[in-house]
């Protein structure tokens, strides 16, 4: 069973991918982008963990929709909505319990995902952070390591693709060729999952 | 890349304390980055509110005052405000006579608005949209996120801001912002990257002896790449794209603005070559305004805008304005 704990471990990690990856993340949006992605995504994780020390949630489902919250209210641009979204629909389905299962982890990050999707209208193939999230949810259900693997292919797949949302789309084909910055930063989120995971051993 | 600041994290935050220094007549909220004019709310009249991602000064701050904005909200440098302070300033203009929300089309300034729009209806606040969208450089089809918000943003803000200043109801302000923006179209051309202060290094590499065709205001590469073009080429080439998407009626409000570090002399200079090819069409000029008002840090390069008229809305158009960066009749 995962408990807050587990969850608080899981954004530490992403926070600490991200603030290493940050460079490449901007480099990656420099390229199709506005060259801003590391440094957004940098701002609004710092906030994340400020937020978790302070406010100390203790339910599973009350550290994401505090990290969620705290993703609309600090990042900007498509991506705080974005990944706000993802993780506060995600903390509503695991509701309040203390302990969740891996399985209802799944099933919420799910409804997240379906939220996402929602909100900026991207389907699989569009070139988006889906194109990462999407694969990784459905590879789930073989444990943390199998998303991860999965999240980190759909993001390398993105790099034929011509966008279809955000701001890339507005190259047309001159998108084509270059790995898409969203995709890879939400790999980012679940390779923080599987670090969460191998971090407490005897589960 | 040498620039004028201290470090990349405080650029947004020093310059808004600059503003506040500049200009007595807003009330600039540095922590929260909200700029509202100075006597809002103001009784009987729907409230402009706008905002957008930093590096295209003087939009928005610098068009927060009468008969134009209400209030404005900066985001980070290319990057779109977030909801909570669109809403901090729908609350501070409100009359009681609604807020009209301009929203250039861009993903994240649409999201980040409509989650505002929520928060300040929840409050009780009457919220209207307009979204700008007049970049004929991008095809708006299924396979984009839609026409970019750029230089019409101008247009709209000054011409929904007069109607809004006559004591029009928030319906009719959001239909005359509407109008604005279907009658607006623009294209823009870089000559240099960008470079953001957060990068430090232009943000795609573009040769000398090139240009970029077809770019928006956020150091994005554009369409299509070619061989240097003179100023009279560049003008062909835009204005033809911008009337072959939209067919001349009506008179036109023409917007020659440069992208931030291409000087006057050389705008001027394009600007009579835009005349002379809207002459050649034979379209009818109306008004014309020159110079740095949608920017892109500091690109070099230029777009024009057109926006068709009738007597109404240029009438709108001449009425009085008095902000930092348009100023006219009071």
């Amino acid at each position: 069973m995962l408990d807050a704990d587990f969850f608080r471990r899981w954004l530490t990690a992403t926070a600490a991918s991200v603030n290493r990856e940050a460079e490449r993340l901007t480099a990656l949006d420099s390229a199709i982008g506005d060259a801003d992605h590391g440094s957004n995504m940098q701002r609004g994780f710092t906030a994340v963990l400020a937020a978790l020390e302070e406010e100390a949630p203790d339910t599973p489902g009350a550290v994401l929709t505090l990290a969620g919250r705290r993703l609309i209210s600090t990042v900007g641009g498509a991506s705080g909505p974005l990944y706000g979204t993802l993780l506060r629909r995600a903390g509503k389905a695991l509701g309040e319990t203390p302990e969740v299962s891996e399985k209802q982890l799944a099933e919420a990050l799910r409804a997240g995902v379906d939220g996402v999707m929602a909100l900026g209208g991207a389907a699989p193939g569009d070139k988006t952070m889906i194109d990462a999230l999407v694969p990784a949810v459905d590879a789930l259900a073989d444990g943390f390591a199998a998303a991860r693997a999965a999240a980190e292919g759909g993001a390398v797949a993105t790099t034929p693709l011509q966008a279809r949302k955000g701001r890339a789309s507005y190259l047309g084909e001159r998108s084509i060729g270059h790995q898409d910055p969203g995709a890879t930063s939400s790999a980012l989120l679940i390779a923080g999952l599987a670090e969460a995971a191998a971090g407490s051993s005897g589960e | 890349m040498r620039m004028l600041i201290n470090v990349p994290e405080t650029v947004v935050a020093d310059a808004l304390r600059g503003i506040a220094a500049a200009h007595p007549d807003l009330t600039v909220d540095v922590e929260n980055r909200v700029i509202i004019r100075r006597d809002a709310p103001v009784a009987g009249q729907v409230a402009l509110v706008s905002g957008g991602g930093s590096g295209h000064e003087p939009l928005h701050g610098g068009f927060v005052g009468p008969g134009m904005l209400s209030a404005a909200c900066p985001g980070e440098v290319f990057t779109s405000p977030v909801p909570d302070q669109m809403a901090r300033a729908a609350a501070a203009v409100d009359s009681g006579a609604g807020v009209l929300f301009v929203v250039k089309n861009y993903t994240g300034d649409v999201l980040n608005f409509d989650m505002a729009a929520e928060l300040a209806e929840d409050e009780g606040i009457q919220v209207a949209k307009v979204l700008v969208n007049d970049d004929v450089a991008v095809t708006d089809s299924l396979y984009t996120a839609g026409r970019r918000g750029t230089g019409a943003t101008l247009f709209v803000e000054k011409i929904a801001g007069a109607a809004a200043a006559e004591g029009q109801p928030l319906e009719r302000v959001e239909a005359v912002g509407r109008q604005v923006n279907e009658n607006s179209r623009s294209f823009g051309v870089a000559l240099s990257a960008v470079t953001t202060p957060a990068k430090g290094t232009p943000t795609f590499d573009l040769p000398s002896g090139e240009l970029e065709l077809g770019i928006g205001i956020h150091g994005e590469p554009g369409r299509e790449r070619r061989a240097m073009m003179t100023s009279g080429e560049i003008a062909d080439f835009a204005v033809h794209a911008i009337l072959e998407d939209m067919p001349p009626r009506n008179p036109v409000l023409v917007l020659v603005n440069g992208m931030g570090a291409t000087p006057l002399l050389e705008l001027y200079g394009f600007n009579a070559e835009v005349q002379r090819v809207l002459g050649d069409r034979g379209v009818t000029v109306a008004r014309t305004l020159v110079g740095n008002y949608v920017t892109s840090l500091d690109m070099a390069g230029a777009s024009v805008t057109l926006c068709q008229v009738d007597e109404e809305l240029l009438r709108l158009w001449d009425a009085p304005v008095k902000t930092p960066a348009l100023r006219w009749g009071m």
